[in-house]
C-alpha cells in the first residue's frame, strides 16, 4: 500500500481493495515502526482513524473525490486544530491553534486523513532539519545523514513510505532541497498561488506552501486542491486555478530548456553533474532543445536572500513574546525581562542568529546599505530570470550542489551550509514556480535532485515536463531498501 | 528676551468603521475585555491582515476635505517594538509614503482672522490594545478590543504660535472629521487624541528650538493647560541658561504638570520596512472621483450657508454648527416651517437645549421631531399660537402628553382671534389713546411698550408680543 501513487491509492479505495481505515492503520504502524527516523512531531492516531472511517463512509455513499480517504501529513508550521502546531520550537512546544490553515481545510474538505505533523527546522530556518527542538529527522537512505530542510520530516516521511503525501513550505528551497536529498518530488508554487493563511510565517514575501509526494503526477493532484485565491491572504493571486494535470500528456518536442552555466560549476558534485547531464540526454532524445543561458546575478542570490529573509523573520517572530501564548519564562522581574527571557529560552540558536541578522539589517544606519540594497538586487534578479523565459520554456539544473550530508555538519558550520540553497533561492526571490524531482543516485546510493524552474503560474508546464521525464525514467520509483 | 512658541500637532482620529483596519472584528467601544478580538487582532501564529477598504475611503475623504495631495500609490510599513498591548510586536502603519500628503485647514481665530494651518501628512495605522492594571492583584491584564482599530494620524507642520491657535485648529479639525463622518470625535473614549510638539525660540529667529513632545492628550482643556505649563517650563529653562532635553512627556491633569516619559536616547529604533503581508494601496482616479462626488459638506460650507440668513448672529451659527445633528435638525425645521431662521435658532438654543440638557439627550436623538417643532413654530408665526402658550405646549409635547394638535385643542391654547382681529384691536387701542400716539410720533418711542401692554391686556396675553410690537410700530410710523 505504501508504495502506491495517489491515483493507485484512490482506485484501490474506490474498488474496495482496501479501506481508508486499513490504509491509515498500515501507515500508522509504519510510522511507529520507523519511529527512529523522527519524521513526525505528533501523530494523531485516534482522529486519523475516525476521519478514515468517515472517509470510508463517504466512499461508500459515492460522494468521494479523488483524494478522499488518503492520508496526508502536514509540516508542523501549518496551523491545525487537531494536535499541536509547534514549528519545531520550544516556543510553541505546547501550542494548539484555534483554527485550521486554509490549505489544511482544503485537504480536509476533500476527505483526506490528517495523520500527523512532520518534523522541520525550527520556524523553517535551516537546510538539514537539525535545528528542531524535537531532534533531527533522519534520511531514510542513510540514517546518519540529514533529510535536508526545512521540510525534512515531510520529505523523509514520503521517502520512507510513511505517508503518500506531505505538505511543506519553501522560503529558499525548503521543499525542493529535502525532496532532492530524500529522492522524492516536491514543488514550490508561484508566489500567491497557494494561501499562506495559517502557515506560520518565516519570511512573508518568500514563503510558499506546496506538496511533497512520490511523483509529478501526485504533485499535480495535490496542487489542484491547495491552489486558489484566499480572501484571508492579501498576497494570494485572485485568478482562476488552472488544471495542473492538463499538460501531463504533452510531448517534449520543441520544448526549450534553459541551462544556466553557473549550475554546472566545479563546486557541484561530479555525480550530480553526471546525473543532470544524463537527464538532459533523455529530454534531448524526446526532441527538446537545450539552450545555454547566462544568469549573471547568480552570485548575489544567496546574500540577497539572507538579508531579506532575516529582515522579515526578525519582525514576523516578534509576536512570540511570552505574553499571550507560547513559552513564558518564569520568575521574570519586569516586562523587558519577561520578553527577553521568554525569547532567549524559547528560541533555538539558528532562529536567534537570523533574528539578530534581520534586526541588524533593518537598524537605523544599516537599513539602506543592507535591506534597501537587497530589495534593489532582488528586483534585478527577478528581471533577469523573467527575461530568460523570453527564450526558454523552463530552466533546468541540479536542485543542490551536494547530496545529503552527515548529521552534525550544519550545526558545526551553519553559514557554510547556507550555500546548500545556492540553486533554490532564486525561485523564491523572483516568486517563480520550481520543482525538484529525483534524477539519480550517487556512489553512496544517495538521491540526486533535478530542479525545473518556470515563469509565474507555469505549474502545468513544469509538472508536464517533470511527468514526461518520470514516464521515461524510474528514479522516482526508487526507495531505500529497508522501507520498500 | 521675547520668546516665540512654536507648536506642531499630531492628532490620532479613530476612523468610525464597523470593523477593524485588518480584521473583521467589531470596533464598538465598551465591550468586555477581548470580546472584540479576532485571531488576527491577537496576533496568533499564522494569521494575516486583510485591509478594510472602508478605512481607506475615509482617509481619502479627509484628504479631499483638506484639499490635500492624494498619493494614489501608498503602502503599509511595520513599526517594530515590543509591548504587551502590541500583539504582533509591530504596529502596521504608514511611514515613507502616507495615503494623504500635504493639505491645509483654514482656521478662524478668536480675533476673526483666518489662519491656514499646514497639514504635512495623514496616514493610516492600527491602534494598539490596552494594558489593564487593576483586573488582577498580581498580574497585568491585556485587553485587545482596541487593537487593530483604524486610526488616521494627522500631522501639522510646526506652524502654530500659541495655545489658542492650537486649540482653534484642533476644534476646527474635530468639527471637520465629525462633519464628514469619518470619526465620532468622542474624546473621552479616545477617538480623538492629540500629541503636541512644542519648542521656543527667540522672537524673530528662523531656526526652531529643541522640542518636547506631550503625548496622548484627550481634552481641549488639558491640551491648553499642558501647552501653557510646558511653554512656561521651556522659558524658565532657557532664561536660566539651561538647554532643553528633547524628550517625550506626559501631562498629569491632577497636578497640572508634565513629567518625562522617555528621552530621545531611549527611543526605540522602530526598524520600519514595508509590510510584506499587504499589497500597496492603489487609488484609482475613478474611485477618488466617486468619493469626491459624495463627500459630505464640510463645516466651512455649512457656515457660509448659514451666514446667508442675515438674522442669524455669530453665536447662533456656532450653536447650530456644534454638531452635524444640530445642523440637520435646524435645516429640517427650516424646511418644514414658516418660522424665521432666527426664531428656530432661538428655540433650539433656548427651550429645546434646556430640555435636552435636563434629559441628558442631544439632537442626535431629539425627543421632539423636527416636523413637529416646525409645525409648532409655524403656528406661532401665523399667530395661531402665542409664544407663551407655545412654551407650555412644548413642555407637554416633551412630557409625551399627546400629539401637537390634540394638546392645543384640549388645552384651549389656540388663539381666539386671527390676524385681522388683532389688527382691529391694535387700531382701536391707538385711536383710544390719541395723546400717547401723538407723543410717540414726536419721538417718545418708549411709549411702544405702553401700546403693546394695552394690546396684550386686551388679548388676555394670547397674542405674540413680538408681532404686536411690530404691528403697532407699523401703524404709528
Amino acid at each position: 500500500m505504501h508504495t502506491l501513487s495517489l491515483r493507485a491509492l484512490s482506485e484501490s479505495l474506490q474498488n474496495k481493495s482496501f479501506s481508508s481505515v486499513e490504509l491509515t492503520q498500515h501507515l500508522l504502524n509504519r510510522i511507529e515502526k520507523h519511529h527512529s527516523l523522527n519524521t513526525f512531531i505528533s501523530v494523531s492516531k485516534e482522529s486519523a482513524l475516525a476521519n478514515a472511517k468517515a472517509a470510508d463512509k463517504r466512499i461508500q455513499e459515492g460522494k468521494a473525490s479523488l483524494l478522499t480517504g488518503i492520508p496526508i501529513a502536514h509540516k508542523d508550521l501549518f496551523c491545525t486544530k487537531e494536535s499541536t502546531t509547534t514549528c519545531a520550537s520550544q516556543m510553541l512546544a505546547n501550542y494548539t491553534s484555534p483554527f485550521d490553515a486554509t490549505i489544511v481545510n482544503q485537504f480536509a474538505t476533500q476527505g483526506m486523513v490528517q495523520i500527523g505533523k512532520t518534523n522541520m527546522d525550527e520556524f523553517a530556518m535551516g537546510s538539514a532539519n537539525e535545528f528542531s527542538h524535537f531532534g533531527p529527522a533522519h534520511n531514510p537512505w542513510d540514517s546518519t545523514r540529514v533529510p535536508g530542510g526545512s521540510s525534512g520530516g515531510s520529505a523523509a516521511a514520503v521517502a520512507a513510505g510513511l505517508t503518500p503525501l506531505a505538505t511543506g513550505s519553501d522560503t529558499g528551497g525548503s521543499i525542493r532541497q529535502p525532496a532532492a536529498f530524500c529522492g522524492v518530488s516536491g514543488i514550490k508554487p508561484t508566489y500567491g498561488l497557494v494561501s499562506r493563511y495559517g502557515m506560520v510565517a518565516y519570511a512573508s514575501s518568500l514563503d510558499q506552501g506546496g506538496p511533497i509526494a512520490k511523483s509529478a503526477e501526485d504533485l499535480a493532484y495535490s496542487l489542484q486542491v491547495m491552489a486558489g485565491f484566499d480572501p484571508k491572504d492579501s498576497t494570494s493571486a485572485d485568478q482562476p486555478v488552472p488544471d495542473f494535470c492538463s499538460e501531463l500528456k504533452t510531448s517534449l518536442k520543441d520544448l526549450r530548456i534553459g541551462i544556466p552555466s553557473c549550475f554546472f560549476s566545479p563546486d557541484v558534485d561530479e555525480a550530480i553533474q553526471d546525473s543532470i547531464k544524463a537527464a538532459l540526454k533523455v529530454f534531448e532524445g524526446e526532441g527538446a532543445e537545450l539552450v545555454e543561458i547566462e544568469l549573471k546575478l547568480q552570485p548575489y542570490w544567496v546574500p540577497c536572500y539572507y538579508v531579506i529573509a532575516c529582515a522579515e523573520a526578525s519582525s514576523n517572530l516578534s509576536r512570540f513574546d511570552g505574553v499571550r501564548y507560547g513559552h513564558r519564562a518564569e520568575h521574570a522581574e519586569n516586562l523587558i525581562d519577561l520578553i527577553t527571557r521568554s525569547r532567549s529560552e524559547g528560541f533555538g540558536v539558528e532562529v536567534k542568529r537570523r533574528i539578530l541578522t534581520g534586526t541588524y539589517v533593518l537598524s537605523a544606519g544599516y537599513f539602506d546599505a543592507y535591506y534597501v540594497q537587497a530589495q534593489k538586487v532582488r528586483r534585478m534578479i527577478q528581471d533577469e530570470l523573467l527575461a530568460s523565459f523570453d527564450n526558454v520554456d523552463v530552466v533546468l539544473g541540479p536542485t543542490t550542489p551536494t547530496c545529503a550530508f552527515p548529521i552534525g555538519e550544519e550545526i558545526a558550520n551553519p553559514t557554510q551550509r547556507y550555500l546548500a540553497d545556492v540553486f533554490t533561492v532564486a525561485a523564491n526571490l523572483a516568486g517563480l514556480p520550481a520543482l525538484s524531482i529525483p534524477a539519480g543516485l550517487n556512489e553512496n546510493n544517495l538521491p540526486i535532485g533535478l530542479q525545473l524552474m518556470g515563469k509565474p503560474f507555469s505549474e502545468p508546464k513544469l509538472l508536464g515536463v517533470a511527468h514526461a521525464f518520470q514516464q521515461r525514467t524510474d528514479w522516482h520509483k526508487a526507495m531505500p531498501k529497508e522501507y520498500v | 528676551m521675547n520668546w516665540e512658541t512654536v507648536i506642531g500637532l499630531e492628532v490620532h482620529a479613530q476612523l468610525n468603521t464597523k470593523s477593524k483596519l485588518f480584521s473583521g472584528a467589531s470596533t464598538a467601544y465598551g465591550a468586555s475585555p477581548n470580546a472584540h478580538t479576532s485571531f488576527v487582532d491577537a496576533g496568533l501564529p499564522g494569521v494575516l491582515p486583510v485591509l478594510n477598504k472602508e478605512a481607506v475611503k475615509k482617509a481619502l475623504q479627509f484628504g479631499l476635505a483638506i484639499n490635500a495631495e492624494i498619493n494614489n500609490h501608498s503602502y503599509f510599513e511595520r513599526k517594530n517594538y515590543f509591548y504587551p498591548d502590541l500583539p504582533k510586536g509591530y504596529q502596521i502603519s504608514q511611514f515613507v509614503r502616507p495615503i494623504v500628503g500635504e493639505g491645509t485647514l483654514d482656521v478662524t481665530l478668536s480675533d476673526g482672522s483666518t489662519k491656514a494651518v499646514s497639514i504635512v501628512r495623514a496616514h493610516l495605522e492600527e491602534d494598539a490594545g490596552k494594558s489593564v492594571h487593576d483586573a488582577h492583584p498580581t498580574f497585568t491584564g491585556v485587553d485587545l478590543n482596541r487593537a487593530g482599530t483604524p486610526l488616521l494620524e494627522i500631522v501639522t507642520s510646526p506652524c502654530m504660535y500659541s495655545a489658542q491657535e492650537a486649540i482653534a485648529y484642533l476644534k476646527t479639525l474635530h468639527q471637520l472629521v465629525r462633519f464628514i463622518g469619518i470619526c465620532d470625535g468622542n474624546m473621552q473614549e479616545g477617538s480623538f487624541r492629540c500629541d503636541v510638539n512644542i519648542s521656543l525660540r527667540p522672537a524673530g529667529s528662523e531656526t526652531l528650538g529643541t522640542r518636547t513632545e506631550l503625548k496622548n492628550l484627550n481634552s481641549f482643556k488639558f491640551i491648553e493647560k499642558a501647552i501653557s505649563y510646558e511653554q512656561a517650563k521651556h522659558q524658565d529653562c532657557l532664561e536660566s541658561g539651561k538647554t532643553i532635553i528633547q524628550e517625550t512627556r506626559l501631562y498629569s491633569p491632577d497636578t497640572n504638570t508634565t513629567h518625562s516619559m522617555r528621552s530621545k536616547e531611549s527611543e526605540n529604533d522602530y526598524r520600519y520596512f514595508p509590510d510584506p503581508d499587504l499589497l500597496p494601496i492603489f487609488v484609482s482616479d475613478a474611485w477618488l472621483t466617486s468619493i469626491k462626488d459624495t463627500l459630505p459638506k464640510p463645516p466651512s460650507d455649512i457656515k457660509a450657508e448659514l451666514q446667508q440668513h442675515a438674522d442669524l448672529k455669530e453665536d447662533d451659527i456656532s450653536f447650530i454648527l456644534a454638531t452635524l445633528e444640530t445642523v440637520s435638525y435646524f435645516y429640517s425645521v427650516k424646511e418644514q416651517s414658516s418660522a424665521s431662521a432666527k426664531q428656530i435658532a432661538n428655540w433650539m438654543k433656548g427651550p429645546y437645549a434646556a430640555a435636552l440638557n435636563e434629559a441628558g439627550l442631544s439632537f442626535e436623538h431629539p425627543p421632539i421631531d423636527a416636523n413637529i417643532l416646525g409645525d409648532l413654530l409655524s403656528r406661532v408665526t401665523s399667530n395661531k399660537l402665542s409664544s407663551n402658550h407655545a412654551k407650555t405646549v412644548f413642555s407637554k409635547l416633551l412630557a409625551g402628553e399627546g400629539a401637537l394638535g390634540d394638546i392645543i385643542a384640549s388645552g384651549g391654547f389656540e388663539s381666539s382671534f386671527d390676524q385681522e382681529q388683532l389688527i382691529a384691536i391694535i387700531e382701536k387701542t391707538i385711536t383710544s389713546n390719541p395723546k400717547q400716539a401723538e407723543d410717540y410720533k414726536n419721538g417718545k418711542t418708549k411709549l411702544l411698550g405702553f401700546f403693546v401692554g394695552q394690546v396684550m391686556k386686551q388679548t388676555k396675553g394670547q397674542a405674540n408680543p413680538a408681532d404686536v410690537s411690530r404691528l403697532v410700530e407699523e401703524r404709528l410710523r
